[in-house]
């Protein structure tokens, strides 16, 4: 049995996950994005990876751009390290797509604003 | 000089959210005044996501919840001006402003509404002893640097409190190559969300020490390090339970404070609780024709809850404009917070339907298990709420049919 | 080889420089911080003291009552702030009363104009937030205000503007004696040297003599400055009666509207000279003092602490003489009233050096003025509209909270004696020293000095030269 805190909204359900056969059973969500959450916290925890690129002729130097879903913990790093390499060039619209489909995680890196 | 019939002081989130909602309540002569040089105000350096759940029922980052409100401005026509200062304020509603591009101008306006913000609270405010070396930082001052100046600010941090402003910037600095050394609260509980305390801290093993504060600050050019010791209960240290952490770079998130240099110019008068102008429920100052909303009038926990505030101030101006005088009634209700209440907001309930439902916005003073909330009109119990958790950092809220008219609401927690 | 070497860049190296500016002399002052006024000058109460407390016959007492008669006409023509609001030293019982009347007389012994003793309803009528039940108070009308790091660059900006030379992050290790002269660090030559180091002033002494007649003894003050809002709480000095560890914690008004409470007063060891932090205990009691005097003195909006070391001389009093080593002139122990003295200091170390120089001859492109520097805030409204027709960055606002200009920052980057850091500036123009304390002008003032200096962003210092504010660019792929 384990206790976690619901991160997938700023709620912050206590919720308790017990191992069930193959999977997990878990209570104290107030909603079904909790369970899922749960579940991929013990077999593969992710998260939301906000940060920046980049960016010439723009009103700043930076892009601020975020994972378009939670991304496997394991390549936050590495993700870091990708969009340290980017640079984009201004005009940008907000959504639009930075890295795409990043470490084959079906995860794309997006920008959080348009930029001029 | 030129004439608007609303002028809103301050592009951020209050300000875009109150001139949309007028706009859209058939007030079309609406200029913006904006220090900075765009829109979105700090919005704009918030690129973590979490906003919007409750307005957009979506989870947006700063700048894309910013983004939807200029976009609606700009869809709309709203008049804007970037990098202009609002210099002064006149009681019959004249504005003077001042641009590099511009010059000094003068706009004559109907209504205002005041949405100036908050700014952060420095180590001066709290008066951290110790020399005054360069890497002490409030965390919105880092949070611009790194996310909009793309600078770094340090290499061995550590955080004085325990905000969501600064467990977010503990991630930021750590995924930007950083080491964070620990987060410090005064407090015996964490001030932010649950949420953030693991994906901010607890997911890169970083210490929260509750119940802690800095005693000494060294460094002569740049910080060389801190210490930090344990509180008792009157938050005085505690002799013997100091650590000396060496760090170069110290971030404060040790609260925000309305900025409202211009309402106090200008006459507003102002809640000393909150720090803020006094409103009645139209969001309506004590100046008639004078509104104001979001954190100029009292620092929110979300965007959302400005957003939601905001709307109502917008709304009230454009009715204000089209000739309703909120002031014109017979009676007035003040709101007074009771035991355990640090504010409410509306200081101020002008005399109503009784149809119309007054929002009651406020904060308790300490932490509270299994409380109840009594709203009591003249000292009867009109409303109890029971709760099993109350918190400063959380912003409480009661919905209210107010059957007559009283002269006094106390709002009081009953442990 | 140049004629005189002024050996610290205070207020008193300051108008010691711009005094000798005059004449045709190679005048250098060395600083071994990064900006002048960075030592006592830079943390100080800027009190321009009338004199009624320093005794007849000493030479404190002749600098304090010269010093203050010449402030308004200084303040007029080097363009720095001065405002005479007038001093009272409160007397709470008949054993402080006493003092405050020996104070009185000693003043008119000393020639200081206007010196009343006020009852106590007088006192309380003046000044309605001294809390206490006062017994009297001297009121002395010629006590004023100043500004004292604008001061101290006023008097560098004019003496550079003459043809002196500054010297900054340059730090005087050793000094041999040489048949004209001297020789500094194995690389200046100078004729003369002019000591006004501070509390190093002994150090320094001791590099040209085993014997030196006095010691400095580093007596700390710390210090809380409330925010504006807070302007008008008083609008007098407010001293309590004075003790033999100085004048006492003041509650005054500073020249730019905010309230200033300290100094408390501790004297350190030799060896502490550098240990300008405030510390948890002091500032704690520093509160409870002051509130003797003022019980509802508003902490709550205190916007920062700070420290000052002041140079007290084992002797007692002001050292100004050409010392026993030939062509070495002592400035030292200037302590409180320092500031207050410092014109009239000049004048006398000016009258040593001509005494040491046979034929000083007149510098003939001496410019006797500074010129003025721009507040756009205190400007009228058409005088605003034309500047900024004029130059365009007199329109932007970088600083909120005191209402500074774009344009007066950059004329303060490029004027003699400019400011290069971001203390720098606040101490000349004021972004930062308000409110919000540079969090949000910061970033702009930053900026801004990168492309007026054309440096990196992280080149740019809060104050000394090892006070970077930015570490590296974000993104920056790493070398493998």
């Amino acid at each position: 049995m384990k206790q976690m805190i619901c991160i997938v909204c700023p709620k912050g359900c206590h919720l308790t996950v017990t191992p069930s056969g193959d999977t997990f059973k878990v209570s104290g969500n107030e909603c079904p994005r909790g369970e899922k959450y749960a579940i991929e916290e013990m077999t593969c925890p992710k998260r939301m990876v906000p940060s920046t690129v980049r960016i010439e002729g723009g009103l700043l130097h930076r892009l601020p751009v975020i994972t378009d879903q939670p991304i496997e913990k394991k390549y936050i790093g590495d993700l870091m390290k990708a969009l340290n390499g980017v640079t984009v060039k201004a005009p940008i619209q907000q959504g639009e797509i930075i890295l795409e489909n990043i470490f084959d995680t079906k995860v794309n890196i997006v920008a959080s604003r348009s930029m001029m | 000089m030129s004439a608007y019939d609303l002028v809103v002081i301050g592009g951020g989130p209050a300000g875009l959210a109150a001139a949309v909602e007028a706009y859209d309540n058939g007030v079309e002569s609406i200029l913006i005044i904006e220090r900075d040089r765009e829109l979105g105000g700090i919005l704009m350096q918030c690129i973590h996501n979490g906003f919007g759940l409750h307005h957009f029922k979506e989870e947006l980052t700063g700048p894309a919840y910013a983004e939807r409100f200029i976009n609606m401005l700009k869809a709309k026509g709203i008049d804007y001006k970037i990098d202009t200062m609002v210099a002064e304020m006149t009681k019959d509603k004249r504005i003077k402003t001042m641009s590099a591009t511009d010059g000094i101008t003068w706009v004559q306006a109907k209504a205002i509404i005041l949405a100036m913000g908050c700014r952060e609270r420095t180590r001066g405010a709290i008066s951290i002893p110790g020399s005054r070396p360069a890497g002490v930082f409030t965390a919105g001052t880092a949070q611009r640097y790194i996310n909009m100046e793309g600078y770094m600010v340090g290499e061995r941090v550590f955080i004085l409190g325990s905000g969501d402003i600064g467990l977010i910037m503990a991630r930021r600095m750590t995924l930007e190559g950083a080491k964070v050394l620990g987060v410090a609260e005064i407090m015996p509980h964490s001030n932010g969300l649950t949420r953030n305390i693991v994906q901010c801290l607890d997911d890169f093993e970083i210490p929260l020490y509750l119940s802690h504060t800095i005693v000494e600050i060294r460094g002569k050019d740049r910080l060389s390090g801190i210490t930090i010791a344990q509180v008792d209960e009157k938050m005085q240290p505690i002799e013997g339970t100091e650590k000396v952490i060496e760090c170069d770079t110290l971030l404060l998130s040790v609260g925000l404070i309305p900025e409202n240099e211009i309402s106090r110019a200008l006459g507003v008068v102002i809640d000393p609780r909150t720090k803020g102008p006094l409103v009645n429920q139209y969001m309506e100052t004590s100046l008639e024709g004078v509104f104001a909303c979001g954190n100029v009038v009292h620092v929110h926990d979300l965007v959302d809850y400005v957003t939601e505030e905001s709307i109502r101030a917008g709304r009230n101006a454009a009715a204000f404009i089209k000739g309703r005088q909120f002031k014109a009634v017979e009676t007035y209700t003040m709101t007074a917070p009771g035991e355990g209440i640090g504010y409410i907001v509306p200081q101020e309930i002008c005399e109503q339907s009784t149809d119309d439902t007054v929002t009651l916005l406020f904060r308790v003073k300490k932490t509270y298990k299994n409380a109840r909330i009594n709203v009591l009109g003249d000292g009867e119990k009109i409303k109890s709420i029971k709760k099993l958790h109350l918190a400063p950092s959380e912003m409480e809220r009661v919905d209210l049919k107010l059957e007559k008219a009283y002269q006094q609401l106390t709002v009081e927690v009953e442990a | 080889m140049f004629d005189v070497t002024i050996i610290g860049a205070g207020v008193i190296g300051a108008s010691v420089a711009s005094y000798l500016s005059k004449y045709q002399l190679s005048v250098v002052v060395l600083e071994r911080e990064n900006d002048v006024a960075c030592g006592t000058s830079k943390a100080n109460t800027g009190l321009v003291h009338a004199g009624y407390d320093t005794h007849a016959g000493t030479v404190k007492a002749a600098m304090n009552v010269r010093g203050n008669q010449m402030y308004e006409a200084e303040s007029e023509r080097l363009k720095f702030p001065f405002r005479k609001i007038g001093s009272l030293v409160v007397a709470l019982n008949d054993e402080e009363y006493e003092v405050v009347e020996s104070l009185f007389e000693n003043g008119k012994i000393l020639g200081i104009e206007g010196l009343e003793i006020l009852d106590g309803n007088a006192v309380k009528a003046m000044e309605p937030s001294i809390t206490a039940e006062p017994v009297g108070a001297l009121y002395a009308p010629s006590a004023g205000i100043t500004e004292p790091w604008e001061v101290t660059m006023a008097y560098m900006e004019h003496a550079m503007d003459n043809g002196v030379a500054l010297k900054l992050n340059y730090t005087v290790s050793q000094i041999q004696k040489t048949s004209d002269g001297f020789l500094i660090n194995d690389e200046i030559e100078t004729k003369l040297i002019v000591n006004c180091a501070g509390v190093h002033a002994d150090d320094l002494y001791g590099m040209v003599t085993e014997t030196p007649e006095f010691k400095i003894i580093p007596r700390r003050g710390q210090y809380y400055l409330l925010d504006k809002e807070t302007e008008g709480f008083v609008n007098h000095t407010i001293f309590p009666t004075p003790t033999k560890m100085g004048k006492g914690i003041v509650v005054a008004p500073t020249i730019d509207g905010n309230i200033l409470v300290g100094p408390d007063s501790e004297d350190l060891p030799q060896s502490m000279k550098e240990a300008t932090e405030t510390t948890r205990e002091n500032l704690m009691a520093l509160k409870e003092n002051a509130a003797h005097m003022c019980g509802n003195i508003p902490f709550h909006l205190n916007i920062t602490n700070f420290s000052g070391m002041r140079a007290e001389p084992d002797t007692g009093d002001f050292i100004i003489e050409m010392s026993k080593v030939d062509g070495f002139v002592n400035v030292a122990g200037i302590k409180s009233p320092g500031l207050s003295s410092a014109p009239a200091i000049a004048e006398r170390v000016e009258g040593i050096v001509k005494q040491a120089f046979v034929s000083l001859m007149p510098n003939e492109d001496y410019v006797d003025t500074r010129r003025e520097r721009i507040k756009f805030n205190h400007l009228d409204e058409a005088a605003q509209a034309a500047l900024m027709r004029k130059d365009p960055r007199y329109g932007r606002i970088i600083c909120r909270c005191e209402m500074i200009t774009e344009g007066e920052i950059v004329d303060a980057i490029h004027r003699n004696c400019g400011g290069r850091t971001l203390n720098g500036i606040k101490r000349r123009v004021r972004p930062g020293a308000g409110r919000c304390q540079g969090g949000f002008c910061g970033p702009r003032v930053m900026e801004i000095l990168s492309r007026e200096l054309d440096l990196p962003l992280t080149a740019i210092v809060q104050e000394g030269k090892d006070a970077y504010i930015l570490t590296k660019e974000t993104k920056v792929e790493e070398e493998a």
